[in-house]
């Protein structure tokens, strides 16, 4: 089982290095490997989320490494699913540092499979925890193209053409992007909190208890919220709304694991 | 040396920033300038060149040194530079180095983007105007076609047009990059002049949705917006309509700045920050520097453009090398036809001579042989000419034809010191 986990992480840190390689050269049949690694690495994700279904006899959702293994399984497949109808320019090379680096938190975290304490023994859990999770992914899509949007941008308004002028899509792709990501990353993160408020009302009797985790997805749907409200109403399109995006991301890392390590409460990973 | 005689004074984009050479921009017909140039004591030929990214003066004159700083007052006349500053934005080339320079012009090698089509339409129209005011001669006459058909040669023979990379180019290439598809995009041109035309043409090409064409004058606005389908608007709807389109292409001549920040910074917040782009090819500018500090505002000025193209770059190096071979090969033919040029008094002389003796000799014989009939006077009067010709025929093939060794200047004196040309002369 680890093997599988061992084998994914490095797929996905060689597709990294061919990504790197490519935006680098720009030749056509490298990005075609670095896909294909990468679509080989995502496949293997997937079996080594069954497995370790099987042998949990749980969702695997529970532990910190389960869960940031998830975040980069969705992140992922997120990516690989924009081949079908969206296409970006160079994104693999933003998108696929950050895979490896989850995948890398993941090998550090403890892997052990501890039994499922009772509460959290529903057919929630493997709604309410993928839903919220794969809102993650979306976001930290918006992240990249956010942080595209910036680098494109610079170059433009500097007007010194360096190593992105070129590779970088334009900055309305990036731009739509980040609409696209945002939009679908805020849909599930409100499923996520709709899905585990139900849950809790379940679990424990109340939809809403003010606990720290709850509070900080508050707190970034919210962010979230104003984001796309803001665009929509305002116009805080562009170099903002990438600049939103990076923030609005910083708050998901917090949810994640500031909350966790900081200030506890019941969504505490039981590894 | 007739060819030292031949002299270029200019300021181009690589000498000058823009805000010099906007201090120096000539406006209008070159009528003005041509006839003060001539004015210029020495000066017997001139050609006045002036466009968006150069301001040149090509001229013959009897003592170059001189003329030159005649030219170069002229140029800086309204810029306030004193002779040393204009000496350092503005270079000169002499003889062989200054055709070696037009042929650069007209071949676009000297241009800001190497290729672009536009230069020597510009070259020509400074020829025609020089030929209008009678200004050139039998050395700038020859000069200006050469360059021509080198232009057209490098044009057929090389690859350097292909990538077709005009100013205009790197424009939609930048508006790609900001604004993405322009199919949806619409863009206004600020006055109806030339440049506005091709860039508008070279946008219309990548599939602009809409052309907005303001001018002072109406009636030219409408003109071009006829040609791409566009509407015409005065210029004092020019901010209601920038709150609408996507792209601004400024191309006035007026002398002070058309749009500053404060203007459009209340309708960027109208636009809902959608981006906008600023190209300002005017010189003098037209748009205020300040405006690409505004969030999604991007001013490029001409001088930024150059930097946006990078299509193909080893490539258009490639054949820009070829194009060099070509104008070097062109300009050392010029300079043979220069050569010979020093050739041709000499030569003249020579056959004045030789006639002025052979019509002596004649008239003498004739008036001793009163009783030939008029075929065998005939007879007398062609021999006399054949041996002239048959004579001098050796000779003239020899002054004719340069062998690659050899020194043209020394067979001149040795020649006219065989016919004693300069004895006569100094006998008159």
């Amino acid at each position: 089982m680890t093997l599988f986990f061992q084998l994914t992480l490095y797929l996905y840190l060689l597709a990294t290095a061919v990504y790197v390689v490519h935006f680098l050269s720009q030749h056509k049949q490298v990005r075609a490997v670095a896909r294909a690694i990468l679509l080989a690495g995502g496949i293997l994700h997937t079996v080594y989320f069954v497995v370790r279904y099987v042998a949990a006899g749980h969702t695997p959702l529970t532990s910190s490494h389960e869960a940031v293994s998830f975040f980069a399984w969705s992140m992922t497949w997120a990516f690989l699913s924009f081949w079908w109808r969206y296409r970006v320019k160079n994104f693999g090379v933003f998108v696929s540092p950050l895979i490896s680096l989850l995948m890398l938190i993941a090998a550090f975290s403890s892997q052990e499979m501890a039994p499922l304490p009772p509460a959290l023994r529903s057919n929630w859990l493997p709604v309410h925890a993928s839903i919220a999770i794969m809102a993650n992914g979306f976001l930290a899509l918006a992240f990249c193209g956010g942080v595209m949007y910036l680098l494109q941008e610079r170059e433009i308004k500097k007007k010194k053409f360096g190593i992105f002028y070129s590779r970088l899509p334009s900055l309305e792709a990036l731009d739509n992007l980040n609409q696209h990501c945002l939009a679908l990353g805020f849909l599930l993160l409100t499923l996520g909190i709709i899905t585990g408020s139900v849950w809790a009302k379940q679990a424990w009797g109340a939809y809403w208890q003010w606990d720290p985790k709850e509070t900080w997805s508050l707190i970034t749907w919210l962010i979230y919220a104003a984001i796309l409200h803001q665009r929509l109403t305002m116009g805080w399109r562009r170099r903002r709304a990438a600049i939103m995006a990076i923030v609005g991301f910083a708050a998901v890392l917090f949810t994640l694991w500031g909350v966790t390590y900081l200030l506890g409460g019941v969504h505490s990973y039981v590894g | 040396m007739l060819a030292e005689s031949i002299v270029i004074i200019g300021v181009n984009h690589k000498t000058a920033p823009v805000a010099v050479r906007e201090k120096l921009a000539f406006s209008g017909d070159c009528a003005g300038p041509l006839l003060t140039l001539m004015n210029i004591e020495g000066c017997q030929e001139c050609c006045f060149l002036s466009t968006c990214n150069r301001v040149e003066v090509i001229f013959v004159a009897s003592d170059p040194a001189a003329a030159a700083v005649a030219v170069r007052g002229f140029l800086f006349a309204k810029s306030g530079l004193a002779d040393a500053e204009a000496q350092q934005y503005s270079y000169l080339y002499q003889g062989m180095d200054a055709v070696d320079h037009l042929y650069h012009v007209a071949t676009s090698l000297d241009s800001m983007v190497v290729g672009e089509p536009q230069i020597l339409g510009q070259l020509k129209q400074a020829y025609r105007e020089a030929l209008e005011q009678k200004t050139t001669g039998v050395i700038l006459n020859r000069l200006l076609h050469k360059s021509f058909s080198v232009a057209k040669r490098v044009r057929t023979e090389t690859n350097i047009g292909g990538s077709a990379v005009s100013i205009s180019y790197a424009a939609v290439q930048l508006a790609k990059k900001i604004l993405g598809n322009l199919q949806d995009k619409s863009v206004l041109l600020v006055g109806a002049g030339e440049m506005a035309e091709l860039a508008a043409e070279h946008l219309v090409r990548q599939g602009i949705g809409r052309v907005i064409v303001a001018n002072r004058t109406l009636e030219r606005a409408v003109k071009l917006a006829q040609r791409f389908n566009g509407t015409a608007v005065g210029l004092a709807e020019l901010t209601t309509q920038l709150a609408e389109v996507d792209i601004l292409v400024s191309s006035t001549g007026a002398t002070d700045l058309i749009l500053t920040k404060d203007q459009v910074k209340p309708l960027m917040r109208q636009r809902k920050n959608r981006p906008l782009f600023l190209i300002d090819i005017a010189v003098p500018r037209d748009l205020d520097p300040e405006l690409n500090d505004l969030d999604n505002v991007y001013l490029y000025d001409i001088d930024d453009l150059k930097n946006g193209v990078d299509v193909n770059k080893a490539e258009r190096e490639q054949e820009a090398l070829r194009a060099e071979g070509i104008v070097a090969e062109e300009v050392v033919k010029f300079g043979q036809w220069l050569e010979g040029m020093d050739l041709a008094p000499i030569i003249t002389a020579i056959r004045q001579k030789a006639n002025g003796i052979r019509e002596a000799e004649v008239a003498k014989t004739l008036a001793t042989l009163k009783s030939l009939s008029e075929n065998e006077r005939r007879s007398v009067e062609l021999l006399a000419n054949a041996i002239v010709n048959k004579l001098l025929h050796e000779p003239m093939v020899f002054l004719k034809n340069n062998a690659p060794h050899d020194n043209p200047q020394l067979k001149l004196a040795f020649v006219r010191q065989l016919f004693g040309l300069d004895k006569e002369s100094s006998d008159q």
